[in-house]
């Protein structure tokens, strides 16, 4: 298949149309995904055993994911165009049975970071040394789901693990003091950077963590409420 | 104090951990004292989560995505219905399965009161497809079932009880008895009470300890020789739960079914787990009355 770098991916996205809503969240979300495939994540269309995965847990917006999946060679630029029809793998919410290179199947939030945190414990059962990585959205965080992960990952320092949040401000009642600190009193590292500098993001995302999971805030311009 | 099911769930599981390295057990503190030993031996397959039930089952996904088979345990109600979404989703939509093992079943904790109850459990799993739903009326029922479910990578649904039989009557669907009246489907621990219920009367009585997939041709052969089919369905968790199987396993022949179990209505009483049995009509004598009047053509009172 036909590979593509990020200057294709507006093009990509464009094939795409319908599903305004979720338009904004599938723009925030851009930056973040194609620095993990493209300088962050050991993994390839041949999907080995032992790559990384990464779990979009938002599920919202997935026409990035789906540019990016296809700039790297995941499924054919074809596909997008049948972007939500009855018979295309590519829905609204990506479906991990029908699209290739999608780990997870989601769209109902708060369940990405606690799959991804049983697939961290499992690679690790296993001696597969892989990393997880987790992209949420901070209204996301409204979910007491992630607090269990949150939590247990935190004190059990499940170092394997990475969380990428999106942070576009878009809790309806806000993080006083940021996001981040909820995460950061559970021992997990964290750093805060701009969310489209992609320079910055690598480096955030490359840092070293030893002993603890680790979390990187991405912010971008806030956006109306992703309402769902 | 742990039933004999539950310590014989704990044993086997223990054992099963030693040999299958896929194998992983997952507990939300309760229960998780009979898994210290098997803990020490496998740190990082035997789990406890914390109170953290949501995280219990979707812990159970993510490890099934990395080729794990993960057992996940707790009270039915905080095992099925607080987590049920995560059921839904991170099992069935991601297309992977894991051994969910119940204890508590509908009214084995009584005096604990409704938050300790889940009568519905089955209903609710019986909405979601593919689910293997074992309802084991002995410990030995359960161990067999326990050891099929560790070695598939299927979703499958133990419930385990304190309520028991005298003795195993076998996994699957077991003719226990003939007669030309009706037909008596005991599932799980309500066997040796249907046994004592319907003792004199000319029904046949089928033994159910595994209920989803309902072994609906079983149900055909054991209504062939009856004119017109009388089903009765005695489940120890909601009533009627599964009506609608015994409504497709007969549908090109007329026939009636009645659907005891345990009532939708909460009782709001504590007390024992046989009290309850009794309230809702499934001591001996309650389940005999209602089976004449029902074979009888009338209404119980």
């Amino acid at each position: 298949m036909a590979r593509g770098g990020y200057e294709d991916l507006p093009r990509l996205m464009a094939a795409m149309t319908g599903d305004e809503k979720h338009a904004e969240a599938a723009a925030s979300t851009l930056d973040v995904l194609w620095v993990l495939y493209d300088q962050v994540l050991r993994v390839t269309p041949e999907m080995a055993a032992d790559r990384d995965r990464c779990y979009l847990s938002k599920g919202h917006g997935p026409q990035a994911y789906y540019a990016v999946l296809a700039a790297k060679g995941f499924l054919d630029a074809g596909e997008l165009e049948m972007f939500g029809a009855f018979r295309s793998p590519l829905g609204h919410h990506p479906d991990r049975v029908l699209v290739p290179g999608v780990e997870i199947s989601s769209g109902s939030l708060g369940h990405g970071l606690p799959l991804a945190v049983g697939t961290a414990l499992g690679l690790r059962a296993r001696g597969v040394t892989s990393n997880v990585w987790v992209l949420l959205g901070d209204g996301e965080l409204d979910e007491g789901s992630n607090f269990e992960a949150i939590a247990y990952a935190g004190r059990t320092g499940l170092e394997r693990l990475h969380v990428v949040v999106i942070d576009n401000h878009s809790a309806s009642h806000g993080w006083p003091g940021g996001l981040e600190t909820r995460f950061a009193v559970e021992g997990w590292s964290t750093e805060r950077v701009v969310g489209v500098d992609h320079a910055k993001l690598a480096a955030a995302c490359t840092a070293p963590h030893p002993g603890r999971p680790r979390l990187v805030v991405a912010e971008v311009e806030p956006t109306f409420p992703d309402l769902h | 104090m742990a039933g004999i099911m539950r310590e014989r769930f704990a044993e086997v599981a223990t054992e099963l951990l030693d040999t299958n390295e896929r194998l992983a057990v997952l507990t939300a503190d309760l229960s998780a004292k009979l898994f210290d030993r098997a803990r020490a031996r496998h740190p990082e397959r035997v789990l406890n989560l914390g109170i953290r039930e949501q995280l219990l089952i979707s812990v159970a996904g993510g490890m099934a995505l990395a080729g794990m088979r993960p057992i996940a345990h707790s009270f039915a109600p905080f095992l099925v219905e607080r987590p049920f979404e995560q059921i839904k989703l991170d099992l069935n939509h991601q297309a992977v399965g894991a051994v969910l093992v119940s204890a508590g079943a509908s009214y084995d904790i009584a005096s604990g009161g409704r938050t300790h109850q889940s009568p519905g459990d089955v209903a609710l799993l019986s909405t979601l497809p593919g689910w293997t739903i074992h309802v084991p009326g002995h410990a030995d029922e359960a161990e067999a079932m326990l050891r099929a479910a560790a070695a598939s990578d299927d979703p499958v649904y133990l419930r385990l009880s304190n309520q028991t039989n005298e003795r195993p009557y076998g996994t699957g669907f077991r003719v226990l008895r003939t007669g030309e009246a009706g037909t008596v489907v005991a599932v799980g621990p309500l066997a040796d009470p249907v046994l004592a219920a319907t003792e004199g009367l000319p029904v046949t009585v089928v033994y159910a300890s595994t209920v989803r997939p309902f072994d609906r041709a079983a149900l055909r052969a054991a209504v062939a020789g009856q004119e017109h089919p009388a089903v009765v369905l005695v489940e120890p968790y909601l009533a009627g739960t599964s009506a609608q199987e015994v409504g497709e396993a007969l549908r090109d022949r007329p026939h009636r079914v009645l659907g005891l179990g345990v009532a939708r209505e909460e009782l709001r009483n504590y007390g024992t787990p046989r009290q309850h049995a009794i309230a809702h009509g499934l001591g001996s004598a309650g389940l005999r009355r209602s089976i004449v009047s029902f074979l009888a053509g009338t209404r119980a009172a």
